[in-house]
């Protein structure tokens, strides 16, 4: 069976993956895709722990926190691609670099 | 001891009044949008008054914590105490919201409001992981959508839209530093992650990293430095009312989850792992906000870095990890609320008159209404922490607990910085009552409604600072609660 910290290991590139593309992405759309990314990989991480450590107890917890970060996640998207379209109709563009009219 | 169904019902009656407010809201929204006033406003101050009263009546807490559905929630002083602060705070936004004609007929926005106001109640009352994140979700998605809800200003759009970037990126890392914590304990339950991480013999490393991901999420909602560049042009670009209860409300449901979780997680003797880190995020914010203010020239972004300084001041609180320490922050929570909700009040009334929100709109204000500049001036004393007004016994409980517990150096970091936040606040009273006024022509008030918001405010901020014993009562009653 393939080690628990290979799963652990996966997860961690994935988040470093979406840390990188919040910071350097400029597109919006992309760094929405980051986020989810990173919250993606907190879900592999407790799929791991659960199903390796903690499966045996009957312990549902791991599982049900990750039903709930899916349930925020899509949340999440419904609400930020309304304001990306939002910015979308006032600036013609969704480049958060281009959508800078507060600065100091 | 244990509860029954009917008992946990009604322990969280006040948030079920608040869901069904927002259903009525939902429903007014279908039937009727265009022919209200201050209607929207009032039914959404009134509802929360409602859910206040019923806290008193069915959620007192008892003598004993107890935990309750499923240990999902707590009910203890904690909870009651911050929900008040919470219902309260948006109470009062609600009235405030009701002079600003482009949301003020929207239900759609109160709506958001009482959601919001739900998610940070039941931020102050989780005690597992998962509610937690789901709490703090439920206060911000809404946050996101107030801030933008301005679609037709180019401002308000782009205030949202950062906002919920940065909100997105620091709850994702967050999630990630709790999806840690349960591998590593086994548990989502926040009192027993202490005893799995012993159990399982994780390596202090990995209880480290954990900790430092879980605190950057939280110093984004409490606005700290090194993540607080999203403050300035949220507080900037948001409607002024959503500003207000951004900056004290979610600020104080921050800090109600991050205590809860410091407290219960790490007791006195392994407080070392987050106490410098807490104390780097401290100073860092003090003199982040306190020096970046100086040079603005925009009212709301120097009340948005002196509010980043006000993170500061509480997270010194914090540090000492004392009952003293903790209702200090509690008492500074409270006191920075009542201050700020009038200081916006005013800031977004005169932006709405005069149409700018820069400093040299408040030129000469005593002159042209010496009412709101005397109101301008007990709220910016009371955040530059002067007697006889709130912010000076909150200052002086969050420092004396610094010194108490052997954080004297960071004390006095806090007082050098409280001399620099008072020549930016100083600067703003310089503007309204020595420079000469633009235009003569005198601002008088026409809204009542808007008024007992305020007077209520400036009443509160005042008797903070005179009569200390109740107030300190209530938020010391709420600190041992912990």
């Amino acid at each position: 069976m393939i080690p628990l910290y290979w799963y652990l290991l996966l997860a961690a590139l994935i988040f470093c993956i979406g840390l990188f593309g919040v910071i350097t992405r400029r597109n919006s759309v992309g760094i929405l895709i980051s986020i989810e990314l990173m919250l993606n990989a907190a879900n592999i991480n407790l799929l791991a722990f659960w199903r390796y450590l903690y499966a045996e107890t009957g312990d549902l917890r791991g599982q049900v926190f990750v039903i709930i970060i899916f349930v925020v996640a899509a949340a999440e998207a419904a609400v930020g691609l309304a304001m990306i379209i939002s910015a979308y109709r006032q600036k013609q563009t969704v480049v958060a670099n281009e959508i800078d009219t507060m600065k100091g | 001891m244990t509860l029954t169904v009917a008992q946990m019902t009604l322990a969280i009656m006040p948030e079920l009044l608040m869901i069904v407010l927002a259903g009525v809201l939902i429903v007014i929204s279908i039937i009727n949008r265009d022919k209200c006033k201050q209607v929207l406003g009032c039914i959404t101050a009134g509802g929360m008054i409602l859910a206040i009263v019923s806290a008193f009546l069915f959620a007192m807490p008892k003598a004993e914590p107890i935990l309750m559905w499923g240990g999902m929630l707590r009910l203890d002083s904690v909870t009651f105490v911050f929900r008040l602060i919470f219902l309260f705070g948006a109470a009062v936004t609600a009235i405030f919201s009701c002079t600003e004609e482009t949301i003020r007929c929207r239900p759609e926005f109160y709506m958001m409001l009482v959601f919001s106001t739900l998610g940070m109640s039941l931020m102050a009352a989780s005690c597992d992981l998962i509610m937690l994140f789901l709490a703090i979700e439920t206060a911000s998605i809404p946050l996101y959508v107030m801030a933008g809800i301005k679609v037709k200003e180019e401002k308000s759009v782009e205030a949202g839209l950062k906002y919920f970037l940065f909100g997105g990126m620091s709850s994702a890392i967050m999630v990630y530093g709790f999806s840690l914590i349960y591998g590593f304990s086994g548990t989502t339950q926040l009192f027993d992650i202490a005893q799995g991480v012993i159990a399982q013999q994780v390596p202090l490393a990995g209880v480290v990293v954990a900790v430092v991901l879980v605190l950057a999420g939280f110093a984004f909602k409490i606005s700290a430095a090194p993540f607080h560049f999203w403050a300035p042009d949220v507080y900037e670009g948001a409607p002024t009312s959503v500003t207000g209860f951004l900056s004290t409300a979610s600020k104080a449901a921050g800090f109600a989850a991050l205590i809860r979780v410091l407290m219960i997680l790490f007791d006195a003797n392994s407080a070392e792992v987050w106490q410098a880190l807490i104390a780097a995020l401290a100073v860092a914010s003090m003199f982040t906000g306190n020096l970046v203010a100086i040079p603005q020239k925009n009212i709301k972004r120097l009340l948005a870095y002196s509010s980043i300084a006000q993170a500061g001041y509480i997270l010194v609180g914090l540090t000492s990890h004392s009952t003293l320490g903790v209702s200090g922050a509690i008492y500074y929570l409270m006191a920075y609320l009542v201050t700020n909700l009038a200081l916006f009040a005013i800031v977004g009334w005169i932006g709405r008159k005069t149409g700018s929100d820069s400093l040299a709109a408040y030129a000469g204000l005593s002159k042209r209404s010496p009412g709101l500049a005397l109101a301008m001036l007990i709220g910016l004393l009371s955040l530059g922490g002067i007697p006889p007004f709130g912010g000076f016994f909150a200052k002086l409980l969050v420092f004396g607990a610094a010194v108490e517990s052997g954080w004297a150096w960071l004390a006095i970091v806090g007082v050098i910085n409280s001399v620099i936040g008072l020549y930016y606040y100083l600067r703003v009273l310089k503007i309204m009552y020595v420079d000469e006024p633009a235009e003569n022509t005198p601002l008088k008030v026409k809204e009542p409604l808007w008024l007992i918001g305020l007077i209520l405010c400036l009443v509160l901020v005042t008797v903070m600072g005179v009569v200390l014993a109740p107030w300190f009562g209530i938020s010391n009653w709420a600190a041992i609660g912990f």
